[in-house]
């Protein structure tokens, strides 16, 4: 069978799958929709947490990221892990015990104050949407590219799937579909990881084989360290990132991560505090299995890329080249016009003299990352239905993120807008009401930004994470370990954190307030590592104000000394 | 230790954190970026070992660490008369 009819058959299968479960676990109250009723096991709840989190970028983008940064890359793989070691020992646990719904319900109640809740709803919102319009887009992506429809077509059959199973079973229906997309993505991305690193090492495990010996005898990282030093590029295990600029953006990505509502929401769902803390860490275990496999295909990807086309005659390359020139990922321009294809790192400039020796005149190829992942079965000769299954992997990917992003929308405006705020006398009924109809505009507006992609969606996730770990992160752990955080400090903490990456942001990822060149980069931190400067000023003006202004009221230091304390967590509950 | 007040339990909790959350920044923070490059002297196979940490033993590690806070933090509970 060809590529086209497997990819049918397997999308249509995990499709009619999720629907099936949305269909089985209907939500009949808004405990059900917000937390699925808070009955799930830790070990569904840290399958469902591995889907919500692994996005379309992490299962399509995320490998060919790190092949082409090398040790760089690094700042993904510990930056989007190490964030569950933070929410499993100083989020979760407490947030569960505290038991209410959503993250400003946490941030309202401790900081006895509708602004401070007013202020994470927004966060919660900016957040979520810059995530899901990223999410959508991946949908259509991966409809138009294995399925040979257009991409708004794509966008739309995605809308249509996870409008089903997130309006009609809010957060029950989405963990459920969750643990199925869970299985279909990790399947999907390890099965040709494994076929590639046994043809190319021998070796069964992707995370050994990458640091074995290929064919020749020689370790597969050294031989990938000398093709980069004979094209100009850094050595693949150096990096060329400066050493501290590393270190922001690792802390800014790990405590964004421990920050981003839709991730810390799914702690809401489990029984008890201990299911809380187990499920964070069958989480981060099923996430590590994707994180340590992704910087092997990296590897694997780079290593057959350069040796596949560098100085080859283009006449005599593998099909498959052909077949994603077509697409557009893959282009490749005779700048010497001797018939080879030349790929080196033209940029640099002591390489400069050794490439003129040779004839070249300029890099010829152009690879976009994304082909790292969803050509390799192609590069490696698998079969047509492993192929296939890379396009029901990543829809699964994006699938589960955008419906687990849709929640938390729907849930910040019908519980912490409309109920909190706007008519605190809304019937349980009304109020379910409203958030499927919050569950329904999300899902529209979402596609809308899937069919029409504002160009600054890649730069926004910097500001995604940045704002998490400037606004949300210190608020809440300041909220548990300190009983004499008050609603000033919060308020203030969280306000100078925002504003102050908001601005850094958009002076140097838009370039909209003066200068936006790199050496005027503060202490050379980047933009997308600047969330974790955020975050310190967020704690010293926290610290600072709320030693200046009266402690809180003693009920809520005793709700601090309530929430330490695991037992009693009891049901999730509304008032 | 011997009166099981909240507070002997919320001490105790603070320290497991802070030994664990002191493993968590040594394996990723200071073995993966900081020592990078003398770790990278070192190899094991074909991996120069500050990279591997960068890119591989970090990630066990904070598995390892989430699995050994549930199973102190059980004890723990169960000691202080906290088990649900």
């Amino acid at each position: 069978m060809d590529i086209l009819t497997w990819t049918y058959i397997l999308v249509g299968a995990t499709f009619a799958l999720y629907i099936g479960i949305a269909i089985w676990s209907r939500a009949g109250s808004t405990k059900d929709f917000y937390v699925a009723g808070g009955g799930v096991s830790p070990l569904a709840n840290g399958l469902a947490t591995a889907a919500d989190w692994m996005s379309a970028a992490s299962f399509i983008s995320m490998a060919g990221l790190i092949s082409f940064m090398g040790y760089d890359g690094s700042v993904y793989l510990m930056g989007w892990t190490g964030g569950y070691v933070l929410l499993a020992l100083l989020l979760a646990p407490y947030l569960r015990k505290f038991g209410k719904f959503t993250v400003p319900d946490f941030i309202g109640d401790r900081y006895y104050s509708n602004t401070a809740r007013t202020v994470a709803v927004i966060c919660a919102l900016f957040v979520s949407f810059t995530y899901v319009a990223g999410q959508m887009r991946g949908v259509g992506v991966v409809f138009s590219r294995f399925l040979e429809v257009e991409v708004e077509t794509g966008v739309i059959i995605g809308m249509v799937i996870v409008f089903f199973y997130a309006v009609l079973g809010g957060m029950k229906g989405i963990t459920y579909t969750q643990v199925a997309q869970y299985c279909v993505l990790i399947f999907a991305f390890m099965v040709p990881a494994i076929f590639i690193s046994i043809q190319m090492t021998g070796n069964i495990f992707p995370q050994l084989g990458f640091g074995s010996t290929g064919a020749e005898g020689t370790y597969l990282l050294d031989k990938l360290d000398g093709l980069h030093q004979e094209l100009g590029f850094a050595a693949y295990t150096d990096g060329s990132k400066g050493m501290f600029d590393v270190f922001c953006i690792t802390a800014a990505l790990m405590i964004g991560t421990a920050g981003l509502p839709h991730v810390i929401v799914r702690f809401f769902t489990v029984p008890k505090v201990r299911d809380a803390r187990k499920s964070a860490g069958y989480a981060l275990l099923f996430i590590a299995i994707l994180y340590t496999t992704a910087p092997a295909i990296a590897v694997f990807a780079r290593t057959n890329l350069i040796e596949t086309v560098n100085d080859q005659e283009y006449a005599t390359l593998p099909q498959w080249v052909e077949n994603w020139e077509q697409t557009g990922l893959l282009a490749w321009e005779d700048k010497n016009g001797d018939g080879k294809v030349q790929y080196y790192n033209d940029k640099n400039v002591d390489f400069e003299a050794i490439a003129a020796e040779k004839g070249w005149n300029g890099n010829e190829l152009s690879v976009d990352r994304d082909i790292m992942v969803l050509a390799n079965p192609e590069i490696a000769q698998l079969p047509n239905w492993v192929i296939a299954l890379i396009g029901a992997g990543g829809l699964a990917a994006a699938l589960s993120t955008a419906a687990g992003l849709l929640l938390v929308i729907s849930t910040s405006v019908a519980h912490d807008l409309f109920k909190k705020q706007i008519k605190p006398d809304i019937s349980e009924k009304g109020e379910l009401i409203a958030a499927r109809i919050a569950a329904a505009a999300a899902v529209v507006v979402a596609g809308y930004f899937g069919i029409n992609p504002p160009d600054y969606v890649a730069a926004v996730v910097a500001l995604a994470f940045g704002l998490a770990a400037a606004s949300f992160f210190p608020a809440i752990v300041m909220g548990i370990f300190s009983k004499r955080m008050n609603k000033q400090g919060a308020i203030a903490g969280m306000i100078t954190g925002l504003l102050i990456t908001i601005f850094y942001i958009l002076k140097f990822k838009f370039g909209l307030i003066g200068s936006d060149s790199p050496e005027d980069w503060w202490f050379g931190v980047s933009p997308e590592g600047f969330g974790a400067i955020g975050m310190v000023v967020n704690f010293i003006v926290s610290i600072t104000v709320s030693k200046m202004t009266s402690p809180p009221p003693q009920d809520v230091q005793e709700m601090v000394e309530e929430i330490r304390i695991p037992s009693g967590a009891g049901e999730a509950h509304d008032h | 230790m011997d009166n099981k007040t909240p507070q002997a339990y919320w001490k105790r909790n603070l320290s497991y954190l802070t030994i664990l959350m002191g493993i968590w920044f040594l394996v990723s923070y200071v073995f993966g970026i900081l020592l990078v490059d003398q770790l990278n002297a070192i190899r094991i196979g074909g991996f120069k070992l500050g990279f591997w940490f960068a890119q591989q033993g970090s990630i066990y590690v904070f598995v390892i660490l989430i699995f050994v806070y549930v199973r102190l933090m059980n004890k723990l509970d169960k000691e202080f008369g906290h088990h649900e």
